[in-house]
Protein backbone atom coordinates (compact mmCIF):
# COMPACT_ATOMS: atom_id res chain seq x y z
CA UNK A 1 0.00 0.00 0.00
CA UNK A 2 1.84 2.84 -1.49
CA UNK A 3 -0.74 5.60 -0.06
CA UNK A 4 -0.62 4.71 3.29
CA UNK A 5 1.66 7.40 5.24
CA UNK A 6 0.56 6.25 8.64
CA UNK A 7 3.17 3.68 9.60
CA UNK A 8 2.12 0.32 11.86
CA UNK A 9 4.05 2.18 15.06
CA UNK A 10 2.31 5.31 14.79
CA UNK A 11 -0.91 3.64 14.08
CA UNK A 12 -0.73 1.83 16.99
CA UNK A 13 -0.13 4.57 18.62
CA UNK A 14 -3.26 6.72 17.55
CA UNK A 15 -5.53 4.57 19.01
CA UNK A 16 -4.00 3.68 21.66
CA UNK A 17 -3.66 7.03 22.81
CA UNK A 18 -6.81 8.14 21.47
CA UNK A 19 -8.70 5.53 23.86
CA UNK A 20 -6.58 6.31 26.66
CA UNK A 21 -7.73 9.75 26.01
CA UNK A 22 -11.30 8.82 25.56
CA UNK A 23 -11.00 7.20 28.84
CA UNK A 24 -9.91 9.88 30.82
CA UNK A 25 -13.18 11.75 29.35
CA UNK A 26 -15.27 9.26 30.60
CA UNK A 27 -13.65 8.50 34.18
CA UNK A 28 -16.90 6.27 35.32
CA UNK A 29 -15.70 3.87 32.74
CA UNK A 30 -12.85 3.43 34.10
CA UNK A 31 -13.90 3.39 37.72
CA UNK A 32 -17.36 1.27 37.71
CA UNK A 33 -16.12 -1.83 37.06
CA UNK A 34 -13.48 -1.30 40.09
CA UNK A 35 -16.55 0.06 41.96
CA UNK A 36 -18.13 -3.05 40.87
CA UNK A 37 -15.06 -5.58 41.87
CA UNK A 38 -14.89 -3.99 45.55
CA UNK A 39 -18.49 -4.64 45.66
CA UNK A 40 -18.85 -7.99 44.94
CA UNK A 41 -15.85 -8.86 46.78
CA UNK A 42 -18.20 -7.20 50.00
CA UNK A 43 -20.27 -9.73 49.11
CA UNK A 44 -19.08 -12.64 50.93
CA UNK A 45 -17.84 -12.06 53.76
CA UNK A 46 -21.69 -10.59 54.40
CA UNK A 47 -23.10 -14.39 52.50
CA UNK A 48 -20.24 -16.36 53.89
CA UNK A 49 -19.03 -15.18 57.61
CA UNK A 50 -16.62 -12.57 58.82
CA UNK A 51 -15.00 -15.00 60.80
CA UNK A 52 -11.17 -13.69 59.64
CA UNK A 53 -9.49 -17.76 59.82
CA UNK A 54 -12.51 -18.74 56.88
CA UNK A 55 -12.07 -15.64 55.15
CA UNK A 56 -8.54 -16.33 54.72
CA UNK A 57 -8.93 -19.75 53.23
CA UNK A 58 -11.22 -18.64 50.46
CA UNK A 59 -9.48 -15.09 50.29
CA UNK A 60 -7.72 -15.57 46.79
CA UNK A 61 -10.91 -17.41 45.09
CA UNK A 62 -13.22 -14.60 45.92
CA UNK A 63 -10.72 -11.41 44.55
CA UNK A 64 -10.12 -13.92 41.61
CA UNK A 65 -13.76 -14.67 40.63
CA UNK A 66 -14.90 -10.49 41.69
CA UNK A 67 -11.79 -9.36 39.28
CA UNK A 68 -13.71 -12.04 37.05
CA UNK A 69 -17.01 -10.79 36.95
CA UNK A 70 -15.66 -7.21 36.98
CA UNK A 71 -13.54 -7.49 33.78
CA UNK A 72 -16.43 -9.22 32.02
CA UNK A 73 -18.67 -5.58 33.04
CA UNK A 74 -15.66 -3.48 31.51
CA UNK A 75 -16.04 -4.92 28.02
CA UNK A 76 -19.01 -3.80 27.33
CA UNK A 77 -17.53 -0.60 26.96
CA UNK A 78 -14.49 -2.29 24.38
CA UNK A 79 -16.25 -1.57 21.06
CA UNK A 80 -19.98 -0.71 21.77
CA UNK A 81 -19.42 3.36 21.31
CA UNK A 82 -17.25 2.55 18.71
CA UNK A 83 -19.89 0.50 16.70
CA UNK A 84 -22.13 3.38 17.35
CA UNK A 85 -20.09 6.24 16.33
CA UNK A 86 -18.73 4.62 13.12
CA UNK A 87 -15.12 4.34 14.37
CA UNK A 88 -14.96 0.76 14.20
CA UNK A 89 -16.02 1.11 10.31
CA UNK A 90 -13.42 3.69 10.09
CA UNK A 91 -10.44 1.72 11.71
CA UNK A 92 -11.35 -1.24 8.90
CA UNK A 93 -11.44 0.94 6.02
CA UNK A 94 -8.43 2.60 7.01
CA UNK A 95 -5.64 0.38 4.95
CA UNK A 96 -4.00 -0.43 7.84
CA UNK A 97 -3.93 -4.24 9.33
CA UNK A 98 -7.16 -4.18 11.36
CA UNK A 99 -5.55 -7.04 13.75
CA UNK A 100 -2.83 -4.81 14.60
CA UNK A 101 -5.31 -1.49 15.24
CA UNK A 102 -7.62 -4.13 17.69
CA UNK A 103 -4.58 -5.17 19.47
CA UNK A 104 -3.85 -1.78 20.19
CA UNK A 105 -7.02 -1.14 21.08
CA UNK A 106 -7.21 -4.09 23.40
CA UNK A 107 -3.78 -3.32 25.25
CA UNK A 108 -5.90 0.60 26.00
CA UNK A 109 -8.58 -1.48 27.27
CA UNK A 110 -6.31 -3.58 29.49
CA UNK A 111 -4.52 -0.91 30.36
CA UNK A 112 -7.91 0.63 31.56
CA UNK A 113 -9.83 -2.40 33.46
CA UNK A 114 -7.15 -4.34 34.42
CA UNK A 115 -4.52 -2.37 36.17
CA UNK A 116 -6.97 -0.53 38.16
CA UNK A 117 -8.04 -4.41 38.84
CA UNK A 118 -4.65 -5.27 40.00
CA UNK A 119 -4.05 -1.53 42.15
CA UNK A 120 -7.65 -2.48 43.72
CA UNK A 121 -6.87 -5.90 44.61
CA UNK A 122 -4.53 -5.45 47.47
CA UNK A 123 -6.96 -4.00 49.73
CA UNK A 124 -9.59 -6.40 48.82
CA UNK A 125 -7.46 -8.86 50.11
CA UNK A 126 -6.61 -7.10 53.03
CA UNK A 127 -9.95 -6.83 54.03
CA UNK A 128 -10.22 -10.30 53.28
CA UNK A 129 -7.63 -11.20 56.34
CA UNK A 130 -5.11 -11.92 53.61
CA UNK A 131 -1.68 -11.62 54.76
CA UNK A 132 -0.01 -8.64 52.86
CA UNK A 133 3.08 -10.60 51.87
CA UNK A 134 1.02 -12.03 49.03
CA UNK A 135 -0.02 -8.54 47.66
CA UNK A 136 3.34 -8.88 45.10
CA UNK A 137 2.09 -12.41 43.82
CA UNK A 138 -1.48 -11.14 43.81
CA UNK A 139 -0.75 -8.16 42.02
CA UNK A 140 0.89 -9.59 39.27
CA UNK A 141 -1.42 -12.30 38.67
CA UNK A 142 -4.36 -9.88 38.17
CA UNK A 143 -1.72 -8.26 36.00
CA UNK A 144 -1.27 -10.79 33.53
CA UNK A 145 -4.17 -12.84 33.98
CA UNK A 146 -6.48 -9.34 33.08
CA UNK A 147 -4.47 -9.70 29.82
CA UNK A 148 -5.87 -12.75 28.85
CA UNK A 149 -9.23 -11.44 29.99
CA UNK A 150 -9.31 -8.58 27.86
CA UNK A 151 -8.01 -10.68 24.75
CA UNK A 152 -9.93 -13.47 25.01
CA UNK A 153 -13.03 -10.76 26.00
CA UNK A 154 -12.00 -8.69 22.98
CA UNK A 155 -12.66 -11.68 20.65
CA UNK A 156 -16.26 -12.61 22.80
CA UNK A 157 -17.14 -8.53 22.49
CA UNK A 158 -16.48 -8.74 18.75
CA UNK A 159 -18.75 -11.57 18.18
CA UNK A 160 -21.82 -10.34 20.15
CA UNK A 161 -21.86 -7.12 18.16
CA UNK A 162 -23.99 -7.72 15.96
CA UNK A 163 -26.46 -9.83 18.08
CA UNK A 164 -29.33 -8.41 19.75
CA UNK A 165 -28.55 -9.93 23.71
CA UNK A 166 -25.11 -8.49 24.33
CA UNK A 167 -24.18 -8.89 27.82
CA UNK A 168 -25.84 -12.11 29.14
CA UNK A 169 -24.57 -13.73 25.47
CA UNK A 170 -20.92 -12.34 26.26
CA UNK A 171 -20.56 -13.88 29.35
CA UNK A 172 -22.15 -17.33 28.36
CA UNK A 173 -18.97 -17.20 25.14
CA UNK A 174 -16.02 -15.88 27.54
CA UNK A 175 -16.48 -17.77 31.24
CA UNK A 176 -16.08 -20.92 29.78
CA UNK A 177 -12.58 -19.90 27.88
CA UNK A 178 -11.74 -17.55 30.87
CA UNK A 179 -11.21 -20.94 33.19
CA UNK A 180 -7.69 -21.92 33.23
CA UNK A 181 -6.80 -17.81 34.04
CA UNK A 182 -8.92 -18.35 37.15
CA UNK A 183 -7.48 -21.36 37.82
CA UNK A 184 -3.89 -19.92 37.67
CA UNK A 185 -4.32 -17.51 39.03
CA UNK A 186 -6.17 -18.12 41.96
CA UNK A 187 -3.92 -21.15 42.38
CA UNK A 188 -1.24 -18.78 42.25
CA UNK A 189 -2.60 -16.00 45.09
CA UNK A 190 -3.36 -19.11 47.18
CA UNK A 191 0.76 -20.54 46.96
CA UNK A 192 1.91 -16.77 47.80
CA UNK A 193 -0.82 -16.86 51.20
CA UNK A 194 0.63 -19.76 52.47
CA UNK A 195 4.05 -18.24 52.08
CA UNK A 196 4.88 -20.62 48.86
CA UNK A 197 6.84 -20.61 45.88
CA UNK A 198 4.10 -19.05 43.44
CA UNK A 199 6.59 -18.92 40.35
CA UNK A 200 4.74 -21.73 38.44
CA UNK A 201 1.14 -20.61 37.70
CA UNK A 202 2.31 -16.96 37.28
CA UNK A 203 4.43 -18.50 34.56
CA UNK A 204 1.70 -20.37 32.74
CA UNK A 205 -0.65 -17.08 33.18
CA UNK A 206 2.31 -15.12 30.95
CA UNK A 207 2.66 -18.29 28.45
CA UNK A 208 -1.01 -17.71 27.80
CA UNK A 209 -0.93 -13.89 28.23
CA UNK A 210 1.81 -14.64 24.84
CA UNK A 211 -0.98 -17.07 23.54
CA UNK A 212 -3.51 -14.54 23.61
CA UNK A 213 -2.30 -11.22 22.37
CA UNK A 214 -0.18 -13.33 19.41
CA UNK A 215 -3.46 -15.20 18.01
CA UNK A 216 -6.64 -13.20 20.08
CA UNK A 217 -6.37 -10.08 17.44
CA UNK A 218 -7.01 -12.20 14.74
CA UNK A 219 -9.70 -14.03 15.64
CA UNK A 220 -10.58 -10.25 17.00
CA UNK A 221 -10.35 -8.63 13.43
CA UNK A 222 -12.22 -11.53 11.94
CA UNK A 223 -14.89 -11.20 14.21
CA UNK A 224 -15.38 -7.10 14.13
CA UNK A 225 -15.38 -7.49 10.34
CA UNK A 226 -18.47 -10.42 10.29
CA UNK A 227 -20.66 -7.82 12.58
CA UNK A 228 -19.54 -4.72 10.41
CA UNK A 229 -20.90 -6.80 7.32
CA UNK B 1 -8.71 -32.83 -10.77
CA UNK B 2 -11.02 -35.27 -12.00
CA UNK B 3 -10.65 -37.26 -8.81
CA UNK B 4 -12.17 -34.21 -7.08
CA UNK B 5 -15.21 -33.68 -8.66
CA UNK B 6 -17.01 -35.96 -6.62
CA UNK B 7 -16.30 -33.78 -3.61
CA UNK B 8 -16.82 -30.47 -5.44
CA UNK B 9 -20.36 -32.27 -6.25
CA UNK B 10 -20.84 -32.92 -2.40
CA UNK B 11 -20.83 -29.00 -1.52
CA UNK B 12 -23.92 -28.33 -3.52
CA UNK B 13 -27.13 -28.82 -1.44
CA UNK B 14 -29.65 -30.45 -3.82
CA UNK B 15 -27.11 -33.34 -4.79
CA UNK B 16 -25.80 -33.19 -0.66
CA UNK B 17 -29.71 -33.06 -0.18
CA UNK B 18 -29.96 -36.45 -2.20
CA UNK B 19 -27.06 -38.43 -0.95
CA UNK B 20 -27.57 -37.37 2.54
CA UNK B 21 -31.35 -38.81 2.61
CA UNK B 22 -29.87 -42.22 0.92
CA UNK B 23 -27.27 -42.42 3.45
CA UNK B 24 -29.23 -42.30 6.76
CA UNK B 25 -30.54 -45.93 6.54
CA UNK B 26 -27.23 -47.05 6.16
CA UNK B 27 -26.12 -45.56 8.92
CA UNK B 28 -28.86 -45.61 11.10
CA UNK B 29 -29.69 -49.29 10.82
CA UNK B 30 -26.22 -50.75 11.66
CA UNK B 31 -26.24 -47.96 14.27
CA UNK B 32 -29.06 -49.47 16.31
CA UNK B 33 -28.18 -52.98 15.45
CA UNK B 34 -24.42 -52.55 17.01
CA UNK B 35 -25.69 -49.98 19.73
CA UNK B 36 -28.38 -53.12 20.70
CA UNK B 37 -25.73 -55.57 20.06
CA UNK B 38 -22.95 -53.61 22.76
CA UNK B 39 -25.64 -52.61 25.13
CA UNK B 40 -26.63 -56.46 25.15
CA UNK B 41 -22.90 -57.40 25.64
CA UNK B 42 -22.34 -55.47 28.10
CA UNK B 43 -25.23 -55.61 30.49
CA UNK B 44 -25.61 -59.35 30.02
CA UNK B 45 -22.66 -61.32 28.44
CA UNK B 46 -19.99 -59.25 30.19
CA UNK B 47 -19.09 -60.35 33.50
CA UNK B 48 -19.25 -58.03 36.28
CA UNK B 49 -16.12 -56.22 37.66
CA UNK B 50 -14.36 -57.17 40.42
CA UNK B 51 -14.29 -54.21 42.57
CA UNK B 52 -16.85 -52.52 41.13
CA UNK B 53 -19.48 -54.83 40.22
CA UNK B 54 -22.47 -54.48 37.98
CA UNK B 55 -21.91 -50.39 38.23
CA UNK B 56 -18.93 -50.48 36.17
CA UNK B 57 -21.92 -51.56 33.25
CA UNK B 58 -22.63 -47.93 32.38
CA UNK B 59 -19.44 -47.32 30.83
CA UNK B 60 -20.89 -48.91 28.13
CA UNK B 61 -22.70 -45.61 27.69
CA UNK B 62 -20.59 -43.33 29.34
CA UNK B 63 -17.55 -43.58 27.68
CA UNK B 64 -18.85 -43.53 23.62
CA UNK B 65 -20.85 -40.13 25.08
CA UNK B 66 -17.47 -38.79 26.02
CA UNK B 67 -15.66 -39.92 22.86
CA UNK B 68 -18.26 -38.38 20.82
CA UNK B 69 -18.98 -35.22 23.00
CA UNK B 70 -15.07 -34.07 22.17
CA UNK B 71 -15.77 -36.00 18.30
CA UNK B 72 -18.39 -34.14 17.97
CA UNK B 73 -16.78 -30.25 18.62
CA UNK B 74 -13.28 -31.43 16.48
CA UNK B 75 -16.30 -32.05 13.56
CA UNK B 76 -18.34 -28.98 14.35
CA UNK B 77 -14.74 -26.68 14.49
CA UNK B 78 -13.41 -28.06 11.39
CA UNK B 79 -16.62 -27.67 9.78
CA UNK B 80 -16.39 -23.99 10.68
CA UNK B 81 -13.35 -23.92 9.49
CA UNK B 82 -13.98 -25.14 6.11
CA UNK B 83 -16.95 -23.02 5.89
CA UNK B 84 -15.54 -19.66 7.05
CA UNK B 85 -12.57 -20.28 4.48
CA UNK B 86 -14.54 -21.75 1.62
CA UNK B 87 -17.35 -20.23 2.24
CA UNK B 88 -19.05 -23.49 1.74
CA UNK B 89 -22.50 -23.11 2.89
CA UNK B 90 -22.73 -26.84 3.79
CA UNK B 91 -19.67 -27.27 5.95
CA UNK B 92 -21.94 -24.21 8.15
CA UNK B 93 -24.64 -26.34 8.06
CA UNK B 94 -23.24 -29.65 9.39
CA UNK B 95 -20.98 -27.14 12.06
CA UNK B 96 -24.64 -26.27 12.99
CA UNK B 97 -25.71 -29.84 12.99
CA UNK B 98 -23.33 -31.18 14.96
CA UNK B 99 -23.55 -28.60 17.91
CA UNK B 100 -26.73 -30.04 19.58
CA UNK B 101 -25.73 -33.35 19.19
CA UNK B 102 -22.17 -32.81 20.81
CA UNK B 103 -24.31 -30.89 23.51
CA UNK B 104 -26.81 -34.07 24.26
CA UNK B 105 -23.34 -35.88 24.33
CA UNK B 106 -21.88 -34.03 26.65
CA UNK B 107 -24.61 -33.94 29.14
CA UNK B 108 -25.21 -37.51 28.42
CA UNK B 109 -21.71 -38.30 29.34
CA UNK B 110 -22.36 -36.05 32.76
CA UNK B 111 -25.05 -37.49 33.77
CA UNK B 112 -24.06 -41.12 33.20
CA UNK B 113 -21.09 -40.20 34.97
CA UNK B 114 -23.01 -38.54 37.90
CA UNK B 115 -25.20 -41.66 38.25
CA UNK B 116 -21.38 -44.13 38.23
CA UNK B 117 -20.37 -41.67 40.95
CA UNK B 118 -22.85 -42.29 43.11
CA UNK B 119 -22.28 -46.28 44.06
CA UNK B 120 -18.26 -45.80 43.48
CA UNK B 121 -17.34 -42.52 44.97
CA UNK B 122 -20.13 -41.91 47.62
CA UNK B 123 -21.67 -38.71 45.55
CA UNK B 124 -23.65 -37.50 42.96
CA UNK B 125 -21.05 -35.08 41.78
CA UNK B 126 -17.40 -34.96 42.59
CA UNK B 127 -15.31 -32.47 41.23
CA UNK B 128 -13.01 -34.72 39.30
CA UNK B 129 -11.27 -33.06 36.46
CA UNK B 130 -12.84 -35.77 34.23
CA UNK B 131 -16.50 -34.16 34.72
CA UNK B 132 -15.15 -31.19 35.39
CA UNK B 133 -13.27 -30.62 32.23
CA UNK B 134 -16.66 -32.37 30.38
CA UNK B 135 -18.84 -29.82 32.03
CA UNK B 136 -16.61 -26.70 30.46
CA UNK B 137 -16.81 -28.86 27.03
CA UNK B 138 -20.65 -28.74 27.56
CA UNK B 139 -20.92 -24.91 28.83
CA UNK B 140 -18.88 -24.08 25.03
CA UNK B 141 -21.48 -25.96 23.22
CA UNK B 142 -24.17 -24.22 24.99
CA UNK B 143 -22.14 -20.70 24.20
CA UNK B 144 -21.83 -22.06 20.64
CA UNK B 145 -25.52 -22.59 20.32
CA UNK B 146 -26.43 -19.34 21.96
CA UNK B 147 -24.25 -17.31 19.47
CA UNK B 148 -25.90 -19.04 16.65
CA UNK B 149 -29.54 -18.05 18.08
CA UNK B 150 -28.66 -14.23 18.81
CA UNK B 151 -28.39 -14.11 14.70
CA UNK B 152 -31.46 -13.47 12.89
CA UNK B 153 -29.25 -13.35 9.86
CA UNK B 154 -28.34 -16.92 9.05
CA UNK B 155 -25.21 -16.15 7.46
CA UNK B 156 -23.86 -13.62 10.05
CA UNK B 157 -24.72 -16.57 12.53
CA UNK B 158 -22.22 -18.95 10.59
CA UNK B 159 -20.00 -17.13 10.26
CA UNK B 160 -19.78 -15.71 14.25
CA UNK B 161 -20.37 -18.69 15.61
CA UNK B 162 -17.92 -20.10 13.17
CA UNK B 163 -15.08 -17.78 14.53
CA UNK B 164 -16.15 -18.56 18.21
CA UNK B 165 -15.63 -22.54 17.20
CA UNK B 166 -12.30 -21.78 16.21
CA UNK B 167 -11.79 -20.23 19.58
CA UNK B 168 -13.24 -22.85 21.31
CA UNK B 169 -10.72 -25.81 19.63
CA UNK B 170 -7.49 -23.56 20.20
CA UNK B 171 -8.55 -23.46 23.82
CA UNK B 172 -9.94 -26.88 24.59
CA UNK B 173 -6.43 -28.45 25.40
CA UNK B 174 -5.48 -25.34 27.30
CA UNK B 175 -8.73 -25.60 29.35
CA UNK B 176 -8.04 -29.62 29.64
CA UNK B 177 -4.89 -29.52 31.33
CA UNK B 178 -5.48 -26.41 33.91
CA UNK B 179 -8.57 -29.07 34.95
CA UNK B 180 -5.74 -31.15 34.97
CA UNK B 181 -3.69 -29.81 36.86
CA UNK B 182 -5.91 -28.13 38.73
CA UNK B 183 -7.72 -31.11 40.26
CA UNK B 184 -4.08 -32.90 41.04
CA UNK B 185 -3.06 -29.79 43.11
CA UNK B 186 -6.24 -29.60 45.24
CA UNK B 187 -7.34 -33.21 45.76
CA UNK B 188 -4.73 -36.17 46.37
CA UNK B 189 -7.44 -38.06 48.70
CA UNK B 190 -10.05 -38.93 46.05
CA UNK B 191 -9.60 -43.16 45.27
CA UNK B 192 -10.12 -43.16 41.33
CA UNK B 193 -9.39 -47.02 40.54
CA UNK B 194 -8.35 -46.21 36.87
CA UNK B 195 -6.33 -48.65 35.07
CA UNK B 196 -5.88 -51.61 37.37
CA UNK B 197 -6.11 -54.72 35.57
CA UNK B 198 -6.48 -54.49 31.60
CA UNK B 199 -10.01 -55.06 30.38
CA UNK B 200 -11.05 -58.53 29.21
CA UNK B 201 -11.92 -59.20 26.26
CA UNK B 202 -15.40 -60.18 27.12
CA UNK B 203 -16.23 -56.70 28.42
CA UNK B 204 -13.77 -54.94 25.74
CA UNK B 205 -15.67 -55.99 22.45
CA UNK B 206 -18.99 -54.70 23.66
CA UNK B 207 -17.63 -51.59 24.33
CA UNK B 208 -16.11 -51.14 21.21
CA UNK B 209 -19.28 -52.36 19.65
CA UNK B 210 -20.72 -49.52 21.40
CA UNK B 211 -18.56 -46.79 20.45
CA UNK B 212 -18.51 -48.01 16.74
CA UNK B 213 -22.57 -47.37 17.29
CA UNK B 214 -22.60 -44.24 18.46
CA UNK B 215 -20.40 -42.89 16.22
CA UNK B 216 -22.99 -44.68 13.29
CA UNK B 217 -25.73 -42.89 15.25
CA UNK B 218 -23.94 -39.67 14.79
CA UNK B 219 -23.36 -39.80 11.21
CA UNK B 220 -27.02 -41.01 10.99
CA UNK B 221 -28.62 -38.11 13.21
CA UNK B 222 -26.19 -35.78 11.66
CA UNK B 223 -27.36 -36.70 7.89
CA UNK B 224 -31.16 -35.79 9.14
CA UNK B 225 -30.00 -32.93 10.70
CA UNK B 226 -27.84 -31.28 7.63
CA UNK B 227 -30.74 -32.00 5.95
CA UNK B 228 -33.27 -29.97 7.86
CA UNK B 229 -30.79 -27.30 7.84
CA UNK B 230 -30.42 -27.63 4.06
CA UNK B 231 -34.30 -27.35 3.84
CA UNK B 232 -34.09 -24.33 5.79
CA UNK B 233 -31.38 -22.27 4.32
CA UNK B 234 -32.55 -22.99 0.78
CA UNK B 235 -36.79 -23.09 1.18
CA UNK B 236 -37.11 -20.28 -1.53
CA UNK B 237 -34.49 -22.05 -4.09
CA UNK B 238 -35.75 -23.85 -7.79
CA UNK B 239 -34.54 -27.25 -6.72
CA UNK B 240 -36.80 -27.62 -3.74
CA UNK B 241 -39.81 -26.72 -5.56
CA UNK B 242 -39.54 -29.20 -8.17
CA UNK B 243 -38.47 -31.76 -5.61
CA UNK B 244 -41.92 -31.06 -3.50
CA UNK B 245 -43.61 -30.61 -7.03
CA UNK B 246 -42.67 -34.32 -7.80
Amino acid sequence: MSGLTTGLARAAWLVFERDVRLAFRRWEQVTHPVVFFVMVATLFPLALSPEPALLRLVAPGIVWVAALLSSLLALETLFRADLDDGTLEQLTLSGQPLAWLLLAKTLAHWLLSGVPLAIAAPLVAASLAAPGSAAPVLVTSLFLGSGVLSFLGAVGAALTLGSRKGSVLLSLLVLPLAMPVLIFGARATDLAMRGEAAGGPLLLLAAMLILAVTLAPLACSAAVRISLE
Amino acid sequence: MGTWTWFHKLASPPHFYRIAGRLVPWFGIPAVLLTAAGIYGGLVLAPPDYQQGDAFRIIYVHAPSAWLSLMCYTTMAAAAAVGLVWRIKLAHALAAASAPIGASFAFLCLATGSLWGRPMWGTWWEWDARLTSQLLLLFLYLGYMALRSAFDDLQRADRASAVLAIVGVVNVPVIHFSVYWWNTLHQGSTVLRKGGPAMPLSMLVPLLTCFLGFTLAYAALACVRVRGEVLQRERNAAWLRELSAT
